[in-house]
């Protein structure tokens, strides 16, 4: 029985609702007041009964709820008389609920829609060979199993045999088909747009990257800042504290109807839900966008950020080097680039790969006659021409005039940061080259993005030496960059900017640098969903993807915002309720209710303006 | 001691989690320290006892406060 009256409390407030029309029609229509109270008191019962069974429910386990307050309100209404109060009260009470129900789920609906991306079933290959849909539980690692077009990959793995592209969507936020074939690393969540995959099971279930994203982003959910666990205690004694109040006054006036009244404006609800609701719509926005925050204390902190430390090498720049500048002198380009490339086809220098990039297919010759010149370069003969590869010190020994346009240009890829690569063809400086760790591009615009949302301090630590990074932080616009860091370097850097008060996030890349990712108030991982930047960090981008940094940012700022609106309706809302009783004669129970119930919806469709939240 | 995780039906009042909590952390057995009641999730979670208490008798008394389990999962 009272299962049945809870699970149809929605039926029962369209009923009472009903009720309570029919009643004021046969006041006002029919004239009858016998009527109209018979059907209130009606209305009042049913409407009743399910709340009063909750607070039963809540009383057998020492808890004073607001269904408690609402009940004995209703109770006192009742007992003298004012069945019209009693039954609007219900009424808003059970329809509020209904409302809140409907419109929560939406705030909460960005962060169901992630994990209903969960795989349900997979193919598996049985003993027999043959391959039988299993639910996903089932599989274990090591198990060999089929993807067909259209379905989702049930966990991570790697590919045995076939090819096809997959949306990894679930995973890095971006849906950009990623084409499969043997060997390559698929993983659970992901959608094989066409194409038929046999995989080998490497993690199942939570132990998968998009377990382990389902479970953070839901403990991110509910996670309680300082501020929340406060509401939660207070609400604690809040709630019987009322309930003394209302009896006090009671005994004190001999009014009742004041007494009751009390106990309904007294209601917490829009205080207590106000802050949760911001949370999850915030947090969903970020799952959307292939932004991991990790629960509220990360919000909070994270919206008073000032300073932002950056990792150079991987996260402000690509992390391999590059050719970035190129200059020829004399004509025969393309003949000397061939005789260039052939040389240094036989190097595993490290610039000799940023090169071989750079030039791409080209024609090889024949090389005879190499010879490594320690620290400066090769000289080896191509077709006939003497060629000599390297720096400015091999240059000067090879004894190659340099005019005033290369000495030029060779000083302006110096400034640059380059590593300089020069090529002489029979003693002629034909090629000049600067190789160098190119900036991301749109870091700077990014970099811009977050200077305008509030980042006074743009620091930039590289293990790289002083030159280097100065020529980046010229290049980007940074506040400060220091070179020569080591690991532990950095993290004495970050401490000692906290200790001056800072609020400091770190960005790195979650390699070498989780010390300093732990140490900073807020971490910041760029790393693809790799299992250390998911663990050590506060705050993870799912895709590596810089230009999500001033979304997540700003999604931040407007989340903590969003919280002290809400914090600022609900009490606002209970003040001016209280307020209106003492000094005002229009203020009764059903005004009460519903304006509660009002400051509920308020605070959840304010917090649900969050999910569409965009940066501008 | 096992750790289980119980979906609930969507809740939608915040002083449910104090009837489920308060429920959750009568039963015997039930490692008061552990109970979490996750309000955005609709989930519990919480370590037991095995010997000395049954998942189900957990969920009774989810139950009998008025809320719907869906699914448990032990580990």
């Amino acid at each position: 029985m009272q299962r049945l009256i809870l699970r149809n409390r929605n039926q029962i407030a369209l009923i009472s609702g009903i009720l309570i029309a029919a009643a004021f029609t046969s006041k006002f229509v029919l004239g009858s007041l016998v009527v109209f109270e018979w059907l209130l008191i009606v209305a009042s019962i049913l409407g009743a009964a399910p709340i009063g069974i909750q607070a039963y429910q809540a009383l057998k386990v020492k808890v004073v709820s607001i269904d408690v307050l609402v009940t004995i309100a209703v109770t006192g209404a009742f007992l003298i008389r004012n069945f019209e109060e009693s039954a609007i009260v219900t009424f808003l009470f059970l329809f509020g609920a209904y409302l809140e129900q409907r419109t929560l789920n939406k705030t909460r609906s960005a962060i169901k829609e992630l994990t209903e991306m969960a795989p349900e079933s997979a193919l598996k290959k049985m003993a027999d060979g043959e391959f039988v849909e299993v639910p996903v539980e089932d599989v274990d690692s090591g198990d060999v199993l089929l993807v067909k077009t259209g379905a989702k990959v049930p966990v991570d793995g790697t590919v045995l045999s076939g090819e096809g592209s997959v949306n990894e969507a679930s995973i890095t936020g971006e849906s950009i088909p990623v084409l499969k074939e043997a060997g390559s690393q698929v993983y659970a969540g992901t959608i094989l747009d066409n194409g038929t995959l046999q995989i080998r099971a490497d993690r199942v279930g939570e132990d998968t990257t998009f377990g382990r994203i389902i479970e953070l982003v839901e403990e991110a959910q509910d996670s309680k800042s300082e501020a929340e666990r406060f509401i939660d205690r207070f609400s604690r004694y809040y709630t019987p504290a009322i309930l003394v109040l209302g009896f006090i006054v009671w005994l004190v006036s001999r009014n009742l109807e004041l007494a009751i009244t009390i106990l309904v404006l007294g209601c917490p609800g829009a205080l207590v839900i106000g802050v949760p609701v911001s949370n999850v719509a915030g947090i969903g926005n970020g799952a959307r966008h292939g932004i991991l925050l990790k629960g509220s204390e990360v919000i909070s902190d994270f919206s008073r950020l000032d300073t932002m430390v950056f990792d150079k090498t991987g996260t402000l720049t690509m992390g391999n080097p590059s050719v970035a500048e190129t200059e020829f002198y004399g004509g025969h380009g393309e003949e000397a680039l061939s005789y260039l490339a052939s040389v240094e086809r036989e190097s595993d220098h490290p610039l000799a790969k940023a090169v071989l990039e750079a030039i791409g297919e080209t024609a090889y010759h024949p090389v005879s006659a190499t010879e490594v010149v320690k620290g400066a370069g090769i000289v080896a003969t191509v077709n006939g021409h003497r060629v000599a590869v390297g720096n400015r010190a091999l240059m000067e020994q090879e004894q190659v005039e340099l005019s005033d346009k290369a000495q030029a240009d060779i000083a302006r890829f110096e400034r640059n940061g380059n590593s300089l690569v020069l090529t002489a063809v029979d003693g002629q400086l034909k090629v000049l080259m600067g190789v160098r760790d190119q900036v991301r591009p749109g870091v700077r615009e990014n970099l811009q993005r977050l200077r305008k949302l509030g980042v006074k301090h743009l620091v930039m630590l590289s293990g790289d030496n002083q030159g280097t990074v100065d020529a980046v932080s010229r290049e980007l616009g940074l506040t400060e960059a220091h070179g020569n860091m080591l690991p532990q370097d950095k993290s004495a850097y970050i401490k000692r900017l906290i200790d001056a008060g800072r609020v400091v996030a770190f960005v790195g890349d979650g390699v070498n640098d989780s010390p300093s990712l732990a140490l900073a108030q807020i971490g910041i991982a760029m790393g693809g969903g790799t299992d250390v930047a998911i663990e050590t960090s506060d705050v993870v981008l799912m895709n590596s993807d810089f230009g999500r940094l001033p979304h997540a940012l700003g999604l931040a700022k407007a989340t903590a915002g969003n919280m002290k609106q809400n914090i600022m309706i609900a009490v606002g809302v209970v003040l001016v309720l209280l307020t209106s009783l003492i000094f005002s004669d229009w203020m009764n129970m059903s005004i009460g209710m519903l304006v509660h119930e009002g400051s509920i919806l308020a605070v959840i469709l304010n917090g649900m303006r969050l999910l569409r939240y965009r940066l501008r | 001691m096992k750790s289980a995780t119980i979906q609930l039906e969507t809740l939608t009042c915040p002083s449910c989690m104090q009837k489920i909590e308060g429920a959750v952390k009568g039963v015997a057995g039930v490692d008061q320290d552990s109970v979490k009641v996750m309000f955005n999730a609709s989930k519990v979670k919480l370590s037991f006892d095995e010997g000395q208490v049954s998942i189900e008798d957990i969920e009774q008394a989810i139950t009998r406060v008025g809320y719907e389990v869906q699914k448990t999962s032990v580990r």
